[in-house]
């Protein structure tokens, strides 16, 4: 009955989202307030009829109900039940009605928080998200309705997929959508403002904090997805370059390229038409990641079965939406007017460097991505495109981008000196490059490019603390030597100052994080027990192999104690073969062991009939930086969200008026 | 600065970042990427030995055997061609005689193919689409029962997730490609 209901709800939140995308932009165009102000009501009723369908499935699930087509393909009685909750986005219907479910719930929260954001703007900001809503309610109730039921239902499960069964899979789709459909906002806003014909200062600080929410999350769960992949998938790799995970990265490089340009729109009134077009390309692709991992037209290594005939219907929503909103752009981009001069060298001309490289990365991540795809077509050739097509095209063009991260930053708003920069920023190159020389005489007869790697992180970091410190010191007249005064000053700065830093520090940690890999050593061997492996600085011998038993499995695990080349005891490191005989299928667990922040890790082959096993051994020195960076980053933007601007709208248009040089066009 | 030469420096910068990316992506374009070929096509076609590429059919039954220190050797066909595979490693969980598997790696002057990758997938019925096809060229795969396969798991193993786990093509049903052995 309830699910029933959730169906009927959804098909109800269908036809609210169409009252949505319709009556507003009408209001708009007429003049008439009270059509506009459907919007709320209906973005909010909208939100909540997605609840109600997701609660019901999710009770469904839950109470294993196998009535529920659904339920019975991915659910199972002895399911612990965090995985009967996460089950109901581990499947296509499920993770597609989440989608919709952030989707609304981001119009909902424009609906209720944004009284600073002219009527306008507002209004049509929501019709144009009312939009995306209907059709993704459309595909899901017309090729994906998670509600259908089955007679007579079966008394069993066919159990979820048992390498999602895990904690990381249970919280990486909810953050990574947050992230990919937070995105929509921005793209709403940059949408409205084409069709409003209008965009000021007041459209920069109005998506700004959007902005940094779902960059923020896709932080995360890119984040997450990646330590997923790299403990799961027994390979001891982070990042595979693979179709599915560019989907998501694309996304990313696009939002962090908005996120700047947004600033400088914000504060100097400039790189409008560019911010509009950058919002419209980072949504089109979260869409298009959207349609990669659900269409199945790229062969992944994550792969799992999809349906193809689904991937027809997003085709046609990508084309609706990219083709629609480029269209807008073309037509309505001239009437928006160019504001705010500045030289080559200034904070705003590093922006603009910046984000010319972001999307000279972006491109060619789109091209490696999609290219195998294009050359099928046209000559029926199968190729694949691996790790060194995007080490050689990405990693060249991140390196320069990296280098001018401290430099924009110390550059001033429209005229920056950058002889003054780099004097400010002596300390950390100077320690960049004794880090890394250091580094490369420690580990002589290694790898030469790790080195380099780690000054480049020293050099992050350290320039990201610089810029706080010297911020403190102050300039000229009120400069102070006094670490008292410092701190406090250091404490009072405006937050996006230490967003900022946290997040550009965060990169360096990524960045020593990758570099350490340099380093990383692996073992391969048959063992018996009593027998030992050694890598890197450790040696790990088999104490036994034993069965286990889980809540849904059978495993067969290898228990190993690792020392260090004195003979003193580091840890124990456990790794098995799990049986899930619902879907009779073994997943390899791998075993970690975390020192400081490197990691030992283990993965268990065959195991032979005399009780030898097959083993790999990897030595991960401080791989764990990589993601603890990532946090670091999310944190900045999460810092930089409590901002003060954030909460304060932005000056009203009265004033702008009165200050003649900001309606100056530029070009 | 004038405006016109502030315009100047914008699109010469814009131009050199894009001159960069296109010359990145030609290079690496030419040295980098990998070709995929069926057993069949390395008969007929032969290719040199010491070019990567990935080779991709079924594994033949009866023909995985394991030697000392995780060596492995296993062939594999299309049915039409059989291409001997050596291999070093351990071998992903889903790997069974008689099912559909990519490997990568080089051919050796003695005719066997050394891998240094054997890709994994993630779900009983799931077939690589270049396998999948390449069996269709031999005639061994059925459209219609390629499409039963792909309903069926469609239907029964739609077990994803965005980000890290999802993407291509079902379309194999693993009972249509005869029987297979249980570890």
């Amino acid at each position: 009955m309830l699910v029933e209901v959730g169906h009927f709800a959804l098909a109800l939140a269908l036809a609210l989202s169409l009252v949505q995308a319709v009556m507003p932009i009408w209001g708009a165009r007429s003049g008439d307030p009270t059509l506009r102000q459907v919007a709320t009501p209906a973005a909010l009723g909208a939100f909540a009829c997605v609840l109600f369908a997701f609660a019901a499935l999710t009770y469904a699930h839950a109470t294993s109900d196998f009535s529920v087509q659904n339920v019975v393909e991915n659910s199972h009685t002895t399911k612990p039940f965090i995985y009967k909750l996460s089950g109901v986005w581990g499947n296509h219907e499920g993770s597609m009605l989440l989608w919709i479910l952030i989707l609304t719930l981001f119009g909902a929260l424009v609906a209720v928080a944004h009284h600073t954001v002219p009527p306008v703007l507002r209004a049509n900001t929501l019709a144009v998200q009312g939009l995306i809503t209907f059709v993704f309610v459309l595909f899901i109730i017309t090729t994906s309705n998670p509600f259908s039921r089955v007679a007579p239902a079966p008394l069993e499960g066919n159990d979820l997929n048992p390498l999602l069964q895990d904690v990381g899979l249970a919280v990486h789709p909810p953050l990574l959508y947050v992230g990919y459909v937070g995105f929509s906002i921005t793209f709403a806003f940059a949408a409205a403002a084409l069709i409003e014909g209008r965009i000021d200062a007041v459209w920069a600080r109005a998506v700004r904090p959007w902005t940094l929410v779902a960059w923020s999350f896709l932080t995360l769960g890119i984040a997450m997805g990646s330590y997923w992949a790299y403990y799961e998938l027994g390979w001891g790799g982070w990042w595979f370059w693979d179709p599915v995970e560019n989907a998501s990265l694309m996304p990313w490089i696009a939002g962090t390229a908005l996120l700047h340009s947004t600033v400088v729109m914000e504060k100097r009134d400039a790189l409008k038409v560019w911010t509009v077009l950058l919002s419209i390309l980072t949504f089109s692709l979260s869409l298009l990641g959207t349609f990669i991992v659900r269409s199945g037209l790229l062969t992944s290594v994550h792969t799992f079965a999809t349906d193809p005939t689904r991937g027809v219907f997003i085709l046609a929503i990508l084309v609706l939406f990219i083709g629609g909103s480029l269209t807008l752009f073309a037509w309505r981009a001239p009437l928006l007017r160019q504001g705010g001069l500045f030289a080559p060298i200034s904070r705003e001309g590093a922006l603009v460097l910046n984000n010319l490289f972001l999307v000279a990365a972006c491109a060619t991540v789109l091209v490696g991505t999609l290219y195998p795809l294009v050359l099928e077509m046209v000559t029926g050739e199968k190729i694949s495109v691996g790790p060194p097509f995007f080490n050689t095209t990405f990693v060249p063009l991140a390196v320069p981008l990296l280098l001018i991260v401290p430099f924009g930053q110390t550059l001033a708003w429209k005229r920056g000196d950058a002889l003054a920069a780099a004097q400010r920023l002596f300390a950390a190159l100077a320690l960049a490059l004794v880090v890394g020389l250091a580094t490369l005489a420690l580990t002589w007869g290694g790898p030469v490019l790790a080195p380099v790697g780690i000054g480049l992180g020293a050099y992050l970091v350290v320039g990201s603390a610089l810029e706080i410190i010297s911020r403190a010191r102050g300039y000229g007249a009120s400069r102070t030597a006094s670490p008292g005064l410092i701190w406090r000053r250091a404490i009072g700065l405006p937050r996006s100052a230490w967003g900022t830093a946290l997040a550009h520090g965060g990169v360096g940690v990524v960045v020593l994080g990758i570099a350490a890999q340099g380093w990383a050593t692996e073992g391969l061997a048959t063992l018996k027990p009593g027998e030992t492996l050694a890598t890197g600085p450790y040696v790990a011998t088999l104490e036994r192999v034993s069965p286990r038993s889980g809540p849904n499995y059978e495993e067969t695990a290898a228990i190993l104690t690792v020392r260090d080349r004195h003979g003193n005891a580091v840890g124990t490191v456990d790794t098995g073969k799990r049986f899930y005989p619902s879907r009779r299928m073994t997943v390899t667990e791998s075993g970690l062991l975390t020192v400081g922040a490197s990691q030992v890790y283990a993965s268990l082959g065959e195991v032979q009939p005399d009780g030898a096993i097959g083993l790999r051994l990897y030595y991960k020195p401080l791989v764990l930086l990589i993601w603890l960076g990532a946090v670091v980053m999310a944190l900045g933007g999460a810092v930089s969200l409590t901002d003060r601007r954030m909460r304060v709208g932005a000056p009203t248009r009265a004033r702008t008026k009165a200050l003649p040089p900001n309606a100056v066009p530029a070009e | 600065m004038t405006r016109k030469s502030r315009r100047l420096v914008l699109i010469s910068a814009c131009g050199a970042v894009l001159a960069l990316a296109v010359g990145l992506i030609l290079s690496a374009m030419s040295g980098s990427i990998v070709f995929f070929r069926s057993p069949t096509e390395v008969a007929q076609q032969g290719v040199a030995p010491g070019t990567r590429f990935r080779l991709g059919g079924l594994v033949k039954e009866g023909s995985l055997r394991r030697g000392p220190d995780q060596t492995v050797d296993f062939a594999v066909t299309d049915t039409n061609a059989t291409v001997q595979v050596s291999y070093k490693g351990l071998l992903p969980d889903l790997f069974r005689e008689g099912q559909g598997v990519v490997t990568e790696g080089m051919l050796e002057p003695g005719g066997y193919f050394r891998a240094d990758t054997v890709l994994a997938k993630h779900d009983e019925s799931y077939m690589p689409r270049e396998v999948a096809d390449a069996l269709k060229a031999q005639g061994r795969w059925q459209e219609g029962a390629g499409k039963e396969g792909a309903g069926k798991a469609g239907g029964k193993d739609a077990g994803q997730t965005p980000g890290a786990g999802a993407g291509p093509t079902a379309t194999a049903n693993d009972k249509t490609l005869g029987p297979r052995s249980e570890r």
